[in-house]
């Protein structure tokens, strides 16, 4: 074998602690390399030549890279060494940068591991086997889980592309958060006016196939042929005899419903429709409120349906999709509050959170868009914005910035003196961060054109003053000063978290998610839309915290990124997978039993039984590998003969 | 049942009526609180605001003599020293600093120190809220009382251990237990000023004001503390802080223990009321006798731990 070595110089960030030229003259020593270079960037096209050149002149038919992360680079030289007629797989990585030159100072010991680390990939090199891939069909059709603005422009750009979509959405309408705001930043043009055509559209494009009330139970499958199990809760209502005309809310006599769509600002029936422009404009029953239930007789709403859509016996039914990808478009929810004590925790009805504030701004809101105290319904005088309750607060555990709250309520305050123009508002904040379009000269104009007092500091309690106002008592940090305002309501920017179930659906889509349950992108910068499983997308704040513009901007990158993946009839297979010797194979069915992805079948070989990967599915985990009490499945590319050669290496 | 008590100094002077209340009490619930011998003042804030290791090795003597008597868990009433008492025993797990103060000390510390928590909660372990109502001889549910804290007693959370650090609960359990209407006191945990009274007076007499303020606005009979140097910035000084807010205020400052007495039937000079500046005689026209009396407790009693 002919093995050539370039141990890359990146410039500085390895040749700054790293003698590279060393490296590659160690390296010369090693068994079958005839070729060493420390080239200063092997990744650039230059380099990549060199590689290529090298291929050619000295007839290598093996190529080891010392430079970054596999993670970053091994894609791009695996296509080098492949454009000068090796197989891809005949070459070898090692990190250098990442392992070596970012981590240590001392030149002598990172020039040495990192001639180790070379001596490893060249020994596993020397045992690699040329691999090839297998071609498979692919299910031409997404399915996206979640259905607020990021899902919903998804799923619109997918089924414009001539994708079909099935679009699952947990609750009983689309729309999300979106669709509970009152105006949008920074235009303060009407959330509902702007949603509800895109809503519409998903209603009615024949390509879309929208399960509300439905989550996801199971996913199986891989890249171009998942099979997705979704559950269809009973809503207890025949969605397919329902016509969203009204009349069982209306008649309903369990009143005192708590309403979820509004916040729970106010009160509705058992049997309802969320909003009037709800997307499927179905009723849905709330059994822990509805007398049928409850109380075991009742009926009501089942003699007035004119369509005898009711149903109270219904049952959760499932239904399996076979899709080609997944977008996941799950959106967050605010976090819990009220473990803000000092805040009053949740007792003061007129302390409320901004998403409640947006709901008794809207029209369609429990006062119809007018600005009144829950506690008595009277009409704020001063009112008070806390921002960052819940955000950048490492106290409890909560570090990151959710992002769109030093906009939105800059929105409310300006919204406010709109409805309220003798009101006084005041917000205590942190910082202003409006880095978007048009969005810092919103904000100014909140406090040059509207009046609002911003104070920079936090607020230390918020306490009912016995007389019916709130005492608010913070800093104001640029003055140096203690103040207290008598306030009337008391507005708070809660922070956002991820969905409450984001982990358990990630577990379920095999994809990884961070600390605070946001799902996790495959590369920070450069893949913001893919996720580590192939085939599986994100979109929306479900990746990270990130407002409407930039969560649309994303539903339409995702669905690039499916319209992309369809745009080929048939996909590769990653040949890195199990292999089962079936000479050495007993049979037990051990492998069949530990695989995640049950890629691995039982088969019959003249009469013994057998065990059987379908390479397509597998994943090549290794988990059967080491399971296998003959060593008869061994993984490609990473085989217990490479393994050993590489201890080898290392322990001689 | 016998307590290791440790009353602090307070209690031998400015807090005589908290420390006869609570003995009273305690004596009727069946809590007999035994001082432990020779104990020295926990050096309040003076030491600890000068020097930790002084004020551990006031605090640890103390430690060290409950330890000697081979106490589980010591009572004491003031939060102050409950303060101090706890901070010691968790800056001697580190040794050196234990090796430090044992040099201010005739011997070393015992390596173990007892456990120590607040007489309130020490009561609350002792019975539930049904066993306090079984002694209830006075009806109280035409007082309405603001419970306070104070700002020690629950802060900071991980050392004092006293619930949430914001809102604490549990004296308003054993006074609802007592058959008193407790208001939701937003600033119950807020200072009073504390030993700022001497240096800044009129810094104590603005934040007491605060307080006194919000308690009469909500038409409390008396605001409830459990803190020496609270009552007595509330009481005493409750002339500076009208004068501050430019108010009239005249808001009775009972212990819990006080109420607690008055529920049990106890007379007000066994509680010490004549001590309080602001007479507590509206209070005691509001009482009734209890109309019926439970003697034995409920089944399924709660908690107020």
């Amino acid at each position: 074998m002919r093995i050539g070595v370039f141990v890359c110089h990146c410039g500085s960030n390895i040749a700054g602690t790293v003698d590279c030229a060393k490296v590659a003259e160690i390296a010369k020593n090693f068994p079958d390399v005839v070729y060493a270079d420390d080239p200063m960037y092997t990744c650039a096209e230059p380099g990549q030549a060199a590689i290529e050149a090298a291929i050619h002149e000295h007839k290598l038919d093996g190529v080891v890279v010392a430079s970054c992360s596999p993670r970053m680079h091994e894609a791009t030289f695996r296509r080098t060494v492949e454009r000068a007629g090796l197989n891809r797989y005949m070459f070898e990585m090692a990190n250098i940068r990442e392992h070596v030159s970012w981590i240590g100072k001392e030149q002598q010991a990172n020039t040495n591991k990192s001639a180790e680390l070379v001596e490893i990939a060249v020994a596993k090199l020397r045992n690699n086997r040329p691999l090839a891939a297998k071609t498979f069909d692919v299910t031409k059709k997404t399915l996206i889980v979640g259905g607020g603005v990021a899902g919903i422009q998804a799923a619109l750009d997918c089924a414009e592309g001539g994708i079909p979509v099935i679009l699952v959405e947990r609750e009983s309408t689309i729309g999300g958060k979106m669709a509970k705001l009152d105006k949008t930043f920074p235009t303060v043009d009407c959330s509902a006016c702007i949603l509800g055509p895109k809503m519409v559209d998903v209603a009615q494009h024949p390509g879309i196939t929208l399960y509300a009330c439905a989550e996801i139970e199971e996913v199986s499958g891989y890249v171009g042929n998942f099979s997705v199990k979704i559950r269809k809760r009973a809503t207890y209502i025949d969605w397919e005899k329902c016509t969203g005309c009204g009349a069982c809310s209306e008649k309903c006599p369990s009143k005192k419903t708590p309403d979820v769509f509004n916040e729970f600002t106010g009160t509705t029936t058992a049997i309802n429709i969320p909003f009037p422009q709800a997307i499927p404009k179905k009723a849905v029953i709330n059994a822990q409120y509805c007398r049928q239930f409850t109380k075991g007789k009742c009926g009501v709403c089942a003699k007035v349906c004119p369509a005898g859509a009711i149903d109270y016996a219904m049952q959760d039914s499932f239904v399996t999709e076979e899709v080609g990808c997944i977008i996941a478009a799950t959106g967050y929810e605010l976090m819990d509050w009220t473990i803000y004590q000092e805040y009053g925790g949740g007792r003061y009805p007129d302390v409320i959170t901004s998403l409640q504030y947006e709901r008794l701004l809207s029209a369609s809101g429990p006062t119809g868009g007018h600005i009144v105290r829950p506690s008595d319904g009277r009409e704020p005088q001063t009112i008070v914005f806390i921002q960052c309750v819940g955000s950048r607060d490492n106290s409890i555990g909560r570090p990151y910035c959710s992002g769109f709250c030093c906009m939105y309520t800059a929105k409310q305050a300006i919204l406010t003196k709109d409805h309220l123009p003798q009101s006084r508002s005041y917000v205590f904040y942190m910082d202003i961060r409006t880095p978007g379009k048009m969005y810092d000269e919103f904000s100014r104009r909140a406090v040059e054109e509207y009046g609002v007092e911003y104070i920079r500091g936090r607020v230390s309690a918020v306490y009912p003053d016995g007389l019916g106002r709130y005492v608010v008592m913070g800093a104001d940090t640029l003055l140096g000063e203690p103040v207290e305002i008598r306030a009337d309501m008391v507005v708070l920017a809660v922070g956002i978290e991820a969905a409450k179930n984001a982990p358990a659906l990630a577990e379920k889509l095999r994809i990884s998610y961070d600390k605070y349950g946001f799902f996790m992108e495959s590369h920070v910068k450069l893949k913001p839309v893919e996720t580590n499983t192939a085939g599986v997308f994100l979109a929306g704040v479900c990746q990270g915290a990130k407002d409407i513009p930039a969560s649309v901007a994303q539903g339409s990158a995702a669905a690039a990124k499916a319209l992309a993946l369809f745009a080929r009839d048939k996909l590769e297979n990653d040949p890195q997978t199990a292999q089962v010797d079936a000479r050495r194979c007993v049979g037990c069915g051990k492998c069949i039993r530990c695989c995640p992805f049950g890629a691995i079948t039982e088969t019959e070989i003249r009469n013994e039984k057998k065990a059987q990967v379908i390479e397509t599915v597998c994943q090549g985990c290794g988990l059967c590998t080491s399971t296998c009490p003959q060593g008869a499945v061994q993984l490609s590319h990473a085989t217990d003969n490479q393994i050993l050669a590489e201890v080898n290496a290392l322990c001689r | 049942m016998n307590y290791a008590y440790y009353p602090g100094c307070s209690a031998k002077g400015s807090s005589a009526d908290y420390e006869k209340s609570t003995q009273a009490v305690c004596a009727v619930l069946g809590m007999n609180l035994v001082e432990i011998p020779g104990w020295n003042c926990c050096g309040s804030t003076p030491a600890h605001a000068v020097d930790t290791e002084l004020s551990a090795a006031l605090c640890s003597r103390n430690l060290d003599i409950a330890a000697q008597q081979g106490v589980e868990k010591l009572l004491t009433p003031c939060p102050s020293c409950l303060s101090n008492l706890r901070h010691t025993a968790k800056r001697m797990e580190n040794p050196q600093f234990r090796a430090r103060v044992d040099e201010l000390l005739d011997n070393p510390a015992a390596p173990d120190f007892p456990g120590v928590t607040s007489v309130m909660q020490g009561m609350a372990a002792h019975c539930d809220a049904n066993g306090i109502a079984s002694f209830i001889r006075k009806d109280l549910g035409q007082l309405t009382l603001a419970p306070y804290y104070g700002c020690l007693m629950s802060r900071p959370a991980d050392i004092m251990d006293f619930g949430d650090p914001e809102n604490p609960t549990l004296m308003e359990c054993l006074l609802a237990a007592c058959g008193a209407k407790v208001l939701d006191f937003p600033l119950k945990t807020a200072c009073c000023g504390a030993s700022y009274g001497i240096p800044e007076r009129t810094m104590t007499a603005r934040l007491s004001a605060r307080i006194l303020r919000l308690a009469t606005d909500m038409k409390a009979d008396a605001i409830v503390a459990a803190c020496p140097l609270c009552q007595m910035n509330l009481d005493l000084r409750q002339p500076q802080a009208a004068k501050e807010a430019d108010a009239i205020f005249a808001m009775p400052v009972l212990y819990f223990t006080q109420i607690m007495g008055l529920a049990f039937g106890l007379s007000p000079d066994t509680l010490g009321l004549e001590k309080l500046r602001v007479s507590a005689s509206a209070l005691l026209d509001k009482l009734e006798p209890a109309p019926s009396i439970s003697k034995t407790p409920v089944e399924g009693g709660q908690s107020c731990e």
